[in-house]
């Protein structure tokens, strides 16, 4: 067990009565609750964390907070693992199990930092030069680039175990960040009585002033004024205060994202509550308060363990009680690093020097330094930082007023802590994603927010704003004005005093070190960390002539990681307007997208997986096809049967079987799940005749047509059965997955194009449950069931409907055929389903009904060549490509399709149409989709003639049949065509037919007596 | 995500609605003979404007009921939401309808019975 050496006494967050225990790379550690990962590690004296992503170099932990792009880590184990977690967010935990990354076989013997040896091999843009050509070796390439890349490792079972949930809200001020200016403004905001929701990423809030012991506001310690907002803010009803919530998306509309954190953070996690939750949030106004992010400087080594954030080591001293090192090396070209330099003397570190870009330094803070007695190095920079594991020596060297030129000789300086502050970058983040414009401050050397899209307001740090004085009172305008415009009132609160040394923010131009070695020469400078970018790629890339940012961003990949260069940006936009010799707002910024930090994946699922990712729609009957061993098929989002198996009996046994029976007995089919709607009023006939291409005002009561609906460019859409059931009152079925889509697309057409018809439409699909009796014996099995309908032909013709009961039960009986037999679909009420089908099973017993899936269905439809729409048509097939003119009228002025089919190019002899195959091998079952050829020797390009839709061996007619849509194919009939196949095998042959196969005369349709 | 009037339900998230492109085309009468090609405009041709659009949409997870908007493709402003049949009020809305080229496409014209 490691003690925590580092550990100091104190700690804004940190409650050491609640001891913690953790391992990380399988050795274990204490910690305290109020420990971040990164933090814990700090005080055990860890500092090497993980390897970086491309050159596989050791680094360490250089922020505190979710800008962090080197310190990134595997939490937890198996299915519960998750990669690249920032250590400076992970909220410590009993029993939290760490891992690093990228590394192989141990952290600090890594193969893989071959590359960094490598790395005059691997310039910006390497993968692009190496890999561009020629294409096919891609495939080679490949496979080496995704071994040695990637960042972590997701856990090894696909199912994550954990549960994620998601809620909505809607709320008039929404505050983005909990520090000093967050909860001022909450706080005011709230005044009002409107609904306030207070978000800050942090377990705690508070933001800077955690880590902050030098200001006092209104006399008391900043920490102390924290806890008493926040405890104003909790007895306020209509706050809602989200800690451990990032606000991660700020869409259209002020509709925003937020993940909070549920659970991450307990041990153990209690089981009703969900490990995250999204949170979607319609805002009236919303208020930034994201703070600001320091940024690193740019010299050779500054990627090294224990090179840090000034901010950062004042915020492990301050907020966490954890003290980063011993003896260490400031470097600023501001003041705020002052502040942090003398936290750490007085944590009781060695303060070796604070080394200064600039050649004139003042103010407040420096000379607190200097009568702390700490050396100041004004007019030098850092110009190297050397150490194998860790930093250990630094070269300090005097630099130009410019800071562009090296002056004289080095002097090193041996260390274990370098704290590095390059000036401070307003996080302006959710501002762009909300479309906000952003100014250059040439002053503090940033860009802040400027014209805003949406309905928000900067303040404080985000805004450009860094004295926390000025934060406050623009927090207190800020939300004065929210609260006005969404209609509320509230009394301005008078700003709290704040007494601090004044700082002054504004940084020296100074975007990279220059360095006392030659050109390529030297430790490297990182700009881009987690996607390890130096200050010499981006050189690399203007000399190459790439000028605009977007292109630099994506050739060097430098803001490209999950970080979004939160740390990079500006120092990588400041190398390269040097390198262009223009001014930074010239060169432009990047857009920032959503997410602000990586989202978990799981919580935007959340609960809408598995089985509750889509609806799955069962018919009545289920039960009983799941109790006689039916296998079964999607079909949208219905579950049909597919096929019946019998003991034994393998898949194309069973369906030889269904379809032989279905011919030669009786076959019952579950044809519940066809679309059915209800078509009512008084202008019903005339809205069929215009939806159809053929006429419905002509169809008698209680018949039943065929109907066939084009979308107005006149490609089939959808077809049915639609029966007259009164006047004013039709019955239309639809195709099973169409249903929906037509009942939409009627409803279209009747409120946008003819609002005048009087046409009423109702989904009656799952009112009724059908079971489709086909097969000679038809007649006979509906007589054994009571029918108390005449059955017929006089009384009961094909293609008409009766009203009546079988075995009692109320049912509409339509007489028509989708097998080409004697066929009957019987509706009853849907509750009735099961009764109805076992009421046929057992009529039919004696006769040898046989129950058939869609499998069965498909086969005996192919026999008679009646298309289904979506497999011989796919939105490019007119009815004239189907054959199917008759079915067109030439009387109707028109109906939708009708005007689009008589475009010239319609009559094209080269469309594709509907034929049969017969393969000359009645063995050879075309595969669905293969292409026919005339000539399967022609040289390439060959010329393709169209594709198999739909192909079954057919146990009726004891040879192969197949339906294919071939240019010209009406023309071709009687021709030999071939299909090659892949694998070498050898092309099959076939010779084009009609699409009837089997009872072309349609006798069987009228059962046994006349076939 | 957006946020849009319903007229007859209020705001809604955009996901509960269906947008079904480009409003105000009228659709010619079979009879009434026209070009392939003015055909064609009236199938294919889609405007997809920098600025003020009109639109039809439906909320197709509510009261199912199709509606216009005027909205601008670039701010995402809604302007303007009207009933099926009417044209848009709002200058911006007017503008947009009256200087389409569609009021003078041969389509248009052959929209009613002649
Ligand atoms: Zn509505």
């Amino acid at each position: 067990m490691s003690s925590q050496r580092y550990r100091l006494s104190g700690g804004t967050t940190i409650r050491t009565d609640t001891p913690l225990s953790f391992t990380f790379d399988g050795k274990s550690y204490h910690g305290y609750k109020g420990d971040t990962l990164a933090s814990a590690l700090i005080a055990a004296g860890v500092h090497l964390i993980g390897r970086s992503f491309k050159y596989h170099r050791p680094r360490g932990i250089m922020s505190a907070g979710s800008e962090e792009p080197n310190a990134l880590v595997r939490v937890g184990t198996g299915a519960y693992a998750e990669p690249n977690l920032k250590a400076t967010q992970v909220e410590l935990y009993d029993g939290l199990i760490a891992t690093s990354q990228n590394r192989f076989p141990s952290l600090k013997y890594d193969v893989g930092s071959i590359n960094s040896v490598m790395s005059q091999f691997l310039p910006a843009g390497f993968y692009y030069k190496t890999f561009m050509w020629p294409a096919s070796f891609w495939m080679t390439y490949e496979h080496f680039i995704r071994n040695a890349a990637g960042l972590g490792k997701v856990a090894s079972d696909p199912i994550d175990p954990e549960r994620y949930e998601k809620t909505h809200r809607h709320c008039e001020i929404l505050i983005a960040g909990g520090g000093g200016a967050g909860l001022m403004a909450a706080y005011q905001a709230a005044l009002s009585g409107q609904r306030v929701m207070l978000v800050d990423e942090q377990a705690e809030f508070g933001g800077w002033l955690l880590s902050d012991d030098a200001v006092k506001i209104d006399n008391m310690p900043a920490y102390d004024w924290v806890r008493e907002m926040q405890s104003l803010l909790s007895n306020m009803d209509n706050v809602t205060l989200l800690p451990r919530t990032t606000m991660f998306g700020y869409g259209d509309h002020n509709y925003i994202t937020l993940a909070e954190r549920v659970t991450d953070h307990l041990s153990p996690r209690p089981s009703h509550l969900p490990r995250m939750r999204l949170w979607k949030v319609r805002v009236a106004q919303v208020i930034l308060a994201t703070g600001c992010i320091e940024r690193p400087l740019v010299f050779g080594g500054n990627d090294l363990p224990g090179v840090m954030l000034a901010s950062a080591v004042q915020s492990y001293i301050t907020q966490y009680g954890a003290l980063p090192g011993s003896r260490a090396i400031i470097v600023t070209n501001n003041d705020t690093a002052y502040q942090a330099a003398l936290a750490f003397q007085n944590a009781g570190g060695f303060v070796r020097a604070i080394v200064d870009t600039r050649t004139t330094v003042k103010g407040a803070w420096v000379k607190a330094a200097k009568d702390a007695g700490i050396d100041i190095l004004s007019g030098h920079g850092l110009t190297g930082a050397y150490g194998i594991h860790h930093v250990g020596r630094v070269e300090i060297s005097p630099i130009t007023a410019d800071g562009r030129e090296i002056t004289g000789e080095a002097v090193h300086m041996d260390c274990d802590l370098v704290m590095m502050s390059g000036g401070l970058t307003p996080t302006v983040h959710l501002h762009s994603q909300a479309r906000g414009k952003l100014v250059w401050d040439e002053k503090h050397l940033c860009f802040k927010p400027g014209a805003t899209h949406e309905a928000e307001q900067s303040i404080g740090a985000c805004n450009g704003s860094f004295a926390l004085s000025s934060g406050l009172a623009e927090a207190i305008r800020a939300a004065t004005k929210a609260v006005k415009s969404t209609g509320g009132t509230c009394t301005a609160l008078s700003v709290p005093d704040v007494t601090a040394l004044r700082i002054n923010y504004a940084p020296m131009a100074y975007w990279k070190a220059p360095s006392q070695a030659g050109a390529g020469q030297g430790p490297k400078a990182f700009v881009d960390f987690q996607n390890d970018v130096t200050s010499a790629d981006i050189q690399l890339a203007v000399r190459e002539g790439y000028q605009s940012v977007e292109h630099v961003k994506r050739y060097t990949t430098t803001g490209m990681a999950t970080d979004q260069g939160k740390t990079s940006n500006m120092n990588a936009l400041g190398i390269l307007a040097d390198a262009l010799g223009h001014e930074i707002p010239d060169v432009g910024t990047t857009t920032f997208r959503m997410p602000y930090t990586p989202t978990s994946m799981g919580m935007i699922a959340g609960r809408d997986i598995g089985g509750l990712f889509d609806a799955v729609r069962l018919t009545r009957m289920d039960s009983w096809h799941r109790a006689a061993g039916a296998k079964f098929e999607h079909v949208g989002q219905w579950m049909r049967a597919w096929y019946y198996r019998h003991d034994g009996e393998t898949m194309e046994q069973a369906v030889t079987r269904e379809v032989l029976a279905a011919r030669t007995t009786a076959g019952l089919l579950d044809a519940s799940t066809l679309g059915k709607i209800d078509v009512r009023g008084k202008d019903a006939a005339t809205f069929l005749d215009r939806i159809y291409t053929n006429k419905f005002s002509s169809l008698a009561v209680g018949k039943c047509r065929y109907g066939l609906m084009l979308k107005d460019d006149g490609m089939v859409m959808d077809d049915g059965v639609t029966t007259r059931l009164a006047d004013e009152h039709y019955h239309m079925t639809t195709t099973t997955g169409g249903a929906a889509g037509v009942l939409d697309w009627m409803e279209e057409w009747l409120q946008t194009e003819w609002p005048e018809l009087d046409v009423f439409l109702t989904s009656v699909t799952e009112q009724w449950s059908v079971a489709t009796l086909s097969g000679p014996h038809a007649r006979a099995i509906l007589e054994a069931a009571d029918i108390s309908v005449d059955l017929s032909d006089t009384a009961f013709p094909f293609m008409s409907m009766k009203q009546g009961y079988v075995s009692g039960l109320p049912a509409r009986i339509f007489r028509i055929s989708f097998t080409g037999e004697l066929s009957y679909e019987i509706n009853v009420p849907a509750r009735y389903g099961v009764a109805l089908w076992t009421a046929l099973m057992k009529a039919g017993e004696a006769f040898g009904i046989t129950p058939y899936g869609t499998e069965a269905m498909h086969v005996l439809r192919a026999e008679k060549g009646f298309i289904i729409v979506g497999q011989e048509t796919d939105g490019t097939v007119t009815p004239l490509d189907l054959g199917m003119n008759w079915i067109v009228s030439k009387k109707k002025p028109d109906f939708i399709g009708k005007r689009a089919l008589e475009r010239t190019s319609m009559a094209d002899p080269k469309r594709k149409q509907l034929v049969g195959l017969r393969t000359d091998n009645p063995d050879d079952v075309i595969p669905e989709g293969a292409h026919a050829v005339l000539d399967p020797n022609q040289p390439p390009p060959i010329d393709m003639l169209g594709h198999v839709t739909s192909s079954y061996a057919s146990p009726n007619l004891g040879y192969s049949i197949a339906m294919a849509l071939l240019k010209g194919g009406h023309k071709l009939i009687g021709e030999t065509v071939w299909i090659p196949m892949l694998d070498g095998q050898k092309p099959i042959k076939a010779v084009v037919t009609d699409t009837v196969f089997y009872d072309a005369q349609g006798d069987r349709l009228n059962g046994t007596s006349s076939s | 995500m957006l946020q849009l009037p319903c007229p007859y339900c209020g705001p809604r998230d955009e996901l509960e609605f269906s947008c079904g492109g480009e409003a105000h085309i009228s659709r010619p009468l079979a009879h009434n003979k026209i070009s392939d090609a003015d055909f064609g405009e009236y199938l294919f041709l889609r405007d997809n404007p920098k600025g003020v659009f009109l639109e039809r949409w439906r909320h197709a997870s509510g009261c199912r009921r199709w509606f216009n908007v005027v909205r601008d493709t670039v701010s995402h402003d809604i302007l303007e939401v009207y009933a099926m049949g009417r044209k848009p009020r709002s200058s911006a809305g007017k503008n947009a309808y009256n200087n389409s080229w569609r009021r003078t496409s041969a389509a248009e014209a052959a929209a009613v019975n002649k």
